[in-house]
C-alpha cells in the first residue's frame, strides 16, 4: 500500500501543480454572483435554487475533472513516456494504477471540499442563521464524490486501451447512458423483440447506476437522505469502481508500451 | 559474409549468426531466445517482427555494449528486459530472477532512450519520488540525492521545474535516478544521446566508475568509439538478429591485420628501398606493412639511419566491422527480395 501512496501524493502534487484547482476560483464566483441575483429574483426558494446551483456545478466541475483528468491519467504517462522510468522500479503496474486513481480521488475531494464550503458560505449570505436539515448538503456531495470516483475508474479503464479522445468519449457515453440506466430497468416496450428487452434488461444493470447518487432535489427542497440509501451507494460505489479498476489492471498490465 | 569463426566463447556461423553465447560461470542478465512481433496493418493482421531469437548473456560486473543501426531491435530488447513490452517468445533473468518478477527492479537502474520526467517537478523532487519505491529512509534519500545531483553536475540547478530543463540536462537527470539507489546492473538505453561532448565525458566516466564498483552495465549505443573505449564485450545486433558478440578488440582484430611504420630520414639523408612505398606528409614518412615484412623493414632503416617514430598495429576499427554486417544484412534482404519476386 506504501508503493500506492507514493504514486497518489505524486498524482495530487501534479494536480495542484498543474492548477487543477483552478476552477474553485470560477466556482467561488458562480456562488457570489448566484448569492447576490438569488435574493433578488426568486421569493422563498432562494435556499433551493442555491443548493441546486452549487450542487449541479459541483457535480458538473467535478466530472470534467474526473473525465478529462481521469483520462490523461495514464495516457498521459505513457504519451510523455514518463512512465518507462518509474515502471523500471518494483511497482507493479496495478499499484501504479491504483495509485493515480487515489492521487485523483484526492484532488477531487479536496477540490468538492473546498466548494461545499464555498456553496455554505453562500447559502449563509442568503439565508442565514443555517440550520440543521443544511447538513443534508453535505450527504449529496458525499454522493456526488462517490460518483466521481466511479467516473475516475472508467475513464482509466477505456484509457488503457485505447486513445485519450475515445476513452473520453466512451467515458462521457456511458455517463449519459448511466444515468438513464434505473429508466430502462423498468422500461416498457410494447412492440420490442423479447429477446431485445432481455438484452436491454441486462445492458442496463450493467452500466453504472448514476441516479444511486443523484439526491439533489430531495436536498434542495429540505426532505432528508435516508441513511440506508447514502449506505447502499457508497457499496455500489465501491463494489462497481473495484471491478471497473480490476480489469483496467488487467488490460494495462498486459500492455506494451511503445 | 563470414567474420569470424570461434572467439571468446561464442561461435559463429558463416551467416555471422551467433551459435553460442552462453554457459557463462557467473552471467548477471541472461536472455534466451528473445522474439519481439509488432503487430500492424488491418486489424493487425500482420506481423513485423522486430526481434529474433536473441540469446545472449551478460557477465556479472562486465560493461556490455548493444550495438546496432537505429531500428536494429536494441531498445526492444532493453524494454522487454524492464518489462515495459512482453516478449512474443523466450525469457530472460537478471541477477537470476525472471524478468517477469517485479522485485528484480530492486537491483537494477535503468536509463530510457530520450528520458522525459515530470515537468512539474525539480530534479530533487524526481530523484526522491523514485527514491521512494526502494525503500530508502528521508535522510538516506537526501544525502544521497545531493551526491548523485553532484556527480551529474546539477547541483546548482536542482531546484528548477524540469520542464526548463535542456534536453543534456534531462538525460543527466535520467542517469542520476537510474543510480541512485545503488543498483547491481545499470541498463542504460543510449545514454550519449543529446550530450555535448563535455556530458558525453562525464557519463563515460560514471559507467567506468559504475566498473569500478563491480556493478554490471548494459548499454545500448549507436556512438562506436564510445563502445570501443568503455565495453569488455560488444554485441552488434542488426535487423532483429544478433550478428556478434565478443570483446571489441577481437571483433575488430580479426579482419585486418598489419603494421604501420612512421619514420624521418637520418642527418646523412641516405634513402632506404622502402621509401618508394612510402608516403611523405612533410618531414616524415609513413608506410604500411604485413606483419612478416616488419623486421627487414625495421633492419633496412636503422641501416639507413632513419629516425623511426612509431611502429602500430593496423586494425579494422568497430565501425568497419559494424558497417561491414550492416551492408552484409542489406545485402541478404536485397536478395530476398528479388528472388520473391
Amino acid at each position: 500500500m506504501k508503493n500506492v501512496m507514493i504514486v497518489a501524493t505524486n498524482t495530487f502534487r501534479e494536480a495542484v501543480r498543474d492548477r487543477v484547482l483552478y476552477n474553485l476560483v470560477f466556482f467561488a464566483l458562480l456562488m457570489m454572483a448566484a448569492a447576490i441575483l438569488v435574493g433578488q429574483i426568486s421569493i422563498d426558494i432562494e435556499k433551493s435554487v442555491i443548493i441546486s446551483l452549487g450542487l449541479t456545478a459541483i457535480s458538473v466541475i467535478g466530472l470534467f475533472i474526473a473525465i478529462f483528468i481521469g483520462v490523461g491519467l495514464v495516457s498521459k504517462e505513457m504519451d510523455k513516456r514518463t512512465l518507462y522510468a518509474l515502471l523500471a522500479k518494483p511497482l507493479p503496474r496495478w499499484k501504479f494504477l491504483l495509485g493515480k486513481y487515489f492521487g485523483l480521488l484526492m484532488t477531487l475531494t479536496v477540490n468538492t471540499a473546498a466548494m461545499a464550503l464555498g456553496l455554505y458560505a453562500a447559502l449563509w449570505v442568503v439565508k442565514h442563521p443555517l440550520v440543521r436539515a443544511d447538513g443534508f448538503v453535505l450527504v449529496a456531495v458525499y454522493l456526488i464524490l462517490l460518483k466521481l470516483g466511479l467516473i475516475v475508474a472508467l475513464a482509466m479503464l477505456f484509457s488503457c486501451f485505447t486513445t485519450p479522445f475515445l476513452a473520453i468519449l466512451f467515458t462521457a457515453g456511458i455517463y449519459v447512458s448511466g444515468v438513464y440506466a434505473g429508466d430502462l430497468r423498468v422500461m416498457r416496450v410494447v412492440q420490442m423483440d423479447p429477446g431485445m428487452l432481455k438484452l436491454l434488461r441486462i445492458v442496463s444493470y450493467a452500466l453504472p447506476n448514476f441516479e444511486n447518487f443523484n439526491v439533489m432535489g430531495a436536498v434542495a427542497h429540505d426532505r432528508g437522505v435516508p441513511g440506508i440509501l447514502v449506505g447502499n451507494a457508497t457499496l455500489y460505489a465501491i463494489v462497481y469502481g473495484a471491478i471497473v479498476l480490476a480489469i483496467a489492471a488487467v488490460v494495462f498490465s498486459r500492455r506494451n508500451l511503445k | 559474409m563470414c567474420f569470424l569463426e570461434h572467439w571468446g566463447g561464442v561461435c559463429v556461423d558463416a551467416g555471422g549468426r551467433v551459435l553460442k553465447n552462453r554457459d557463462m560461470a557467473n552471467p548477471a542478465i541472461e536472455i534466451e531466445n528473445l522474439t519481439k512481433e509488432y503487430p500492424y496493418g488491418f486489424l493487425n493482421l500482420k506481423k513485423r517482427l522486430s526481434l529474433e531469437g536473441l540469446t545472449l548473456q551478460v557477465e556479472d560486473g562486465e560493461v556490455f555494449g548493444f550495438l546496432g543501426p537505429n531500428g536494429a531491435g536494441k531498445s526492444t530488447t532493453i524494454k522487454c528486459l524492464m518489462r515495459l513490452i512482453f516478449p512474443t517468445k523466450g525469457t530472460a533473468r537478471i541477477l537470476g530472477k525472471s524478468i517477469e518478477d517485479v522485485s528484480m527492479h530492486q537491483d537494477i537502474g535503468y536509463l530510457p532512450e530520450q528520458p522525459y520526467f515530470y515537468d512539474y517537478l525539480t530534479a530533487t523532487e524526481l530523484l526522491d519520488y523514485f527514491a521512494q519505491f526502494h525503500g530508502l529512509t528521508a535522510n538516506d534519500r537526501k544525502a544521497r540525492i545531493e551526491k548523485m545531483l553532484k556527480k551529474v553536475g546539477l547541483e546548482s540547478t536542482k531546484k528548477i521545474q524540469l520542464r526548463k530543463y535542456s534536453k543534456g540536462m534531462l538525460q543527466r537527470v535520467g542517469l542520476a535516478q537510474a543510480i541512485l539507489h545503488d543498483p547491481k546492473v545499470v541498463v542504460l538505453d543510449e545514454p550519449m544521446s543529446g550530450l555535448d561532448p563535455l556530458g558525453r565525458r562525464e557519463v563515460r566516466d560514471i559507467i567506468l566508475e559504475l566498473k569500478r564498483e563491480g556493478r554490471t552495465v548494459l548499454f545500448s549505443t549507436h556512438i562506436l568509439s564510445d563502445a570501443e573505449m568503455l565495453c569488455d564485450r560488444v554485441g552488434v545486433i542488426v535487423g532483429g538478429k544478433l550478428r556478434g558478440v565478443g570483446a571489441p578488440g577481437e571483433l575488430v582484430g580479426i579482419q585486418s591485420q598489419g603494421m604501420e611504420v612512421l619514420f624521418e630520414l637520418g642527418p646523412e639523408g641516405k634513402r632506404p628501398a622502402l621509401l618508394s612505398r612510402a608516403t611523405q606528409t612533410g618531414e616524415r614518412y609513413r608506410v604500411e606493412l604485413k606483419e612478416e615484412e616488419l623486421y627487414a623493414a625495421l633492419d633496412e632503416l636503422k641501416l639507413a639511419g632513419a629516425r623511426i617514430l612509431s611502429v602500430t598495429q593496423i586494425k579494422a576499427t568497430l565501425e568497419e566491422f559494424f558497417m561491414g554486417l550492416v551492408e552484409a544484412d542489406r545485402a541478404q534482404a536485397a536478395a530476398v527480395e528479388v528472388r520473391g519476386k
